[in-house]
């Protein structure tokens, strides 16, 4: 009996032993193997790193060829974009205020509805209400936007032609709407997020003074709360701006330098759409002016986050 | 004194049930637009939808217009999509959460990574323009469109990954590591089994907004007019697999729909209504699964 012990640890090679065991320059096979995966998920890791740089490096090196020919003066300046006219002027202020208009109306929709929607549903609405709202709301955002933009074509457009007599059937007022339509989910749950991050003693203190629920909302929670509130409001402008398919099939395909939303007008998305359909040679101008519409539409999103982000610092709250 | 308290505590009281009336309704616009939506596509497209509908190519009559090239264009894109997104998401994700050290370069990398979320998709397919397409020679391609929108929902993916893997409690990590496991081996055998529910949603949720997406893919110069198919995937001959569908020109679903709508001919409308209908079908099916897997694996697993 008394050799058992012995025995198996004969036959059971101890720890010590198994990991001096196949030795290969210093590291065991299996530690091999284990930093070999590593890397490769570090690889795949840095996937995203290459794709930023892949989308930097592509739009500025294009735009560098586009702005060869073209001085960023007339770009910038100029109020005509007729890159595909035999006689052609680069001024992107026409796709500019086009962007701008659609996703300024598409803000008016989204804000308020939005945040009503946020302080309802971490407020008021009960749990089950909840789980069956907030799925639903969510699909608005799943929605493929070609479809929202057949919606806005051919139901919104005819429906607002009748309240509002001489709207063209390209019109920026119903692609704005429906953008945002489509962007009050990535509003509501980011905001009722942030209000829900509120410390329950701050809204209990705000109770204890007999505030109403509503009271609470307005002037405790939201005030609190709008730092994150203030990045859901960025996130929606982003998306407003970046929606190419409902304002390429709602708004037309024109260039028009206006603000006002009855008329149609080209964005910088509908018109890198625009251009794409067609057969363009490869290094032509009008193909490279493409990328360049396309950094400026970077740069557009570029500006408002980095408002966002000091709005955001200016507003902040910290709790413990 | 107490009246006036007493009116002013009424009022507040009226304002505060007033507001729960719009916020339902707040609510009830986005439904009732999504309502509106999926009744006037079905108004005007489920007339159009036969057997014939998806088995024609497009045509210039309406009448005998389908989807066919459409909707095998979508699934062999969905495929490449599927193929390049999850494991390189699903990696990215485990190295994220399970290895990187806290040092500059992960700090980028999240950054980074959040940021991507918040380009529009058009840039993608710019980029696919001119690093696909024309520097790596790809071609206007089913590869080259499965690859952008593949690169369009890595985030979605990594996001996902990053959420579930979290919610793995460490008592379950050091276990496996008391038994002797390595850490690839724990996650392997462990971590990514438990937290394959929140992934797999994660995936259903980015492929399903892969499916609608159009602007990059127009941005790639996807035709718009297609009839024919790609090569099939298995041939009569040695080795049977063929690859050579990933270089075809394709055209998908929202392609189809877009090339509809933009017809002045209001037949071609109904087409469009009708290719809508499925696509809508199609995007809704997905977030139900998504929706369920995520109830069940809630509710399933309690640590």
């Amino acid at each position: 009996m008394a050799n058992i012990p012995a025995k198996t640890e004969t036959s059971f090679p101890s720890v010590r032993e198994l990991s001096t065991q196949s030795k290969f320059g210093g590291l065991s096979l299996q530690r091999i193997r284990e930093r070999i995966i590593e890397f490769f998920l570090f690889l795949a890791a840095l996937s995203s790193i290459v794709i930023t740089v892949g989308i930097v490096g592509v739009l500025l090196y294009e735009s560098e060829q586009f702005f060869a020919h073209v001085s960023i003066v007339e770009f910038l300046t100029d109020t005509q974009w007729t890159v595909l006219f035999t006689n052609p002027r680069y001024g992107i202020l026409p796709l500019v205020t086009g962007t701008l208009v659609t996703s300024m109306i598409a803000l008016i929709v989204a804000l308020p509805l939005g945040t009503i929607i946020a302080i309802y549903l971490s407020e008021y609405a009960s749990h089950r209400v909840r789980e069956i709202l907030k799925p639903i709301l969510e699909l608005l955002s799943a929605v493929p936007t070609v479809v929202f933009g057949y919606f806005a074509l051919l139901f919104l457009t005819p429906i607002l032609q009748k309240l509002l007599p001489g709207l063209p059937g390209f019109n920026m007022l119903s692609a704005g709407m429906i953008i945002g339509v489509m962007i009050i989910p990535y509003i509501s749950s980011l905001s009722e997020d942030a209000i829900k991050a509120v410390p329950v003693t701050i809204r209990e203190g705000s109770y204890a003074m007999g505030a109403t629920r509503l009271q609470t909302a307005l002037r405790v929670l939201v005030p609190s709360a709008f730092s994150g509130i203030a990045s859901a409001y960025v996130l929606g402008f982003s998306r407003a701006v970046g929606e190419t398919m409902i304002v390429a099939v709602a708004a037309g395909t024109q260039p028009n330098l206006t603000l006002n939303p009855m008329e149609g007008a080209a964005t910088i998305t509908a018109y890198i759409v625009q251009v794409s359909l067609g057969d363009l040679p490869h290094g032509s101008i009008a193909y490279q002016s493409i990328f360049a519409a396309g950094l400026m539409l970077m740069l557009m999103t570029l500006v408002f986050n980095i408002g966002g982000h000091f709005l955001r610092k200016k507003f902040r709250e910290i709790y413990e | 004194m107490i009246k006036d308290l007493e009116k002013n505590t009424a009022r507040r009281k009226r304002r505060d049930a007033l507001f729960a009336v719009i916020g339902l309704l707040a609510t009830f616009v986005g439904m009732i637009t999504l309502g509106a939506l999926l009744l006037d596509l079905a108004m005007d497209g489920a007339g159009r939808l036969s057997y014939n509908f998806f088995t024609s190519y497009p045509s210039r009559f309406a009448g005998q217009a389908g989807i066919l090239s459409a909707w095998v264009g979508t699934t062999a894109v969905m495929v490449v999509t599927a193929a390049t997104a999850v494991p390189m998401g699903v990696a990215a994700g485990v190295y994220l959460e399970e290895y990187a050290p806290k040092n500059w370069i992960t700090a980028i990398i999240e950054i980074n990574i959040a940021n991507l979320a918040g380009v529009p998709s058009i840039i993608y397919g710019l980029m696919a323009l001119g690093l696909f397409v024309y520097l790596f020679n790809l071609g206007q391609s089913i590869l080259t469109a499965g690859l952008t929108l593949a690169l369009l929902i890595l985030p979605i993916v990594i996001v996902a990954t990053r959420e579930s893997i979290r919610a793995v409690p460490n008592s379950i990590r050091e276990a496996a590591y008391a038994l002797g496991a390595t850490k690839w081996r724990t996650i392997r055998d462990h971590v990514l089994p438990y937290s394959t529910g929140g992934i797999l949603t994660g995936v259903i949720i980015a492929l399903s907004r892969a499916i609608g997406e159009t602007a990059p893919l127009i941005t790639i110069g996807a035709l718009t007019f297609i009839a024919f198919l790609p090569d099939p995937p298995i041939t009569s001959e040695f080795p049977f697999i063929s690859f050579q569908w990933l270089m075809s020109p394709f055209t998908v679903m929202p392609i189809q729909m877009f090339n509809w709508v933009s017809r002045p001919q209001q037949e071609f409308h109904l087409n469009a209504a009708a290719t809508g209908l499925v696509l809508m079908f199609m995007t809704l099916c997905m977030n139900a699964i998504a929706i369920y897997f995520r109830y069940r694996f809630r509710k399933r697993i309690k640590w």
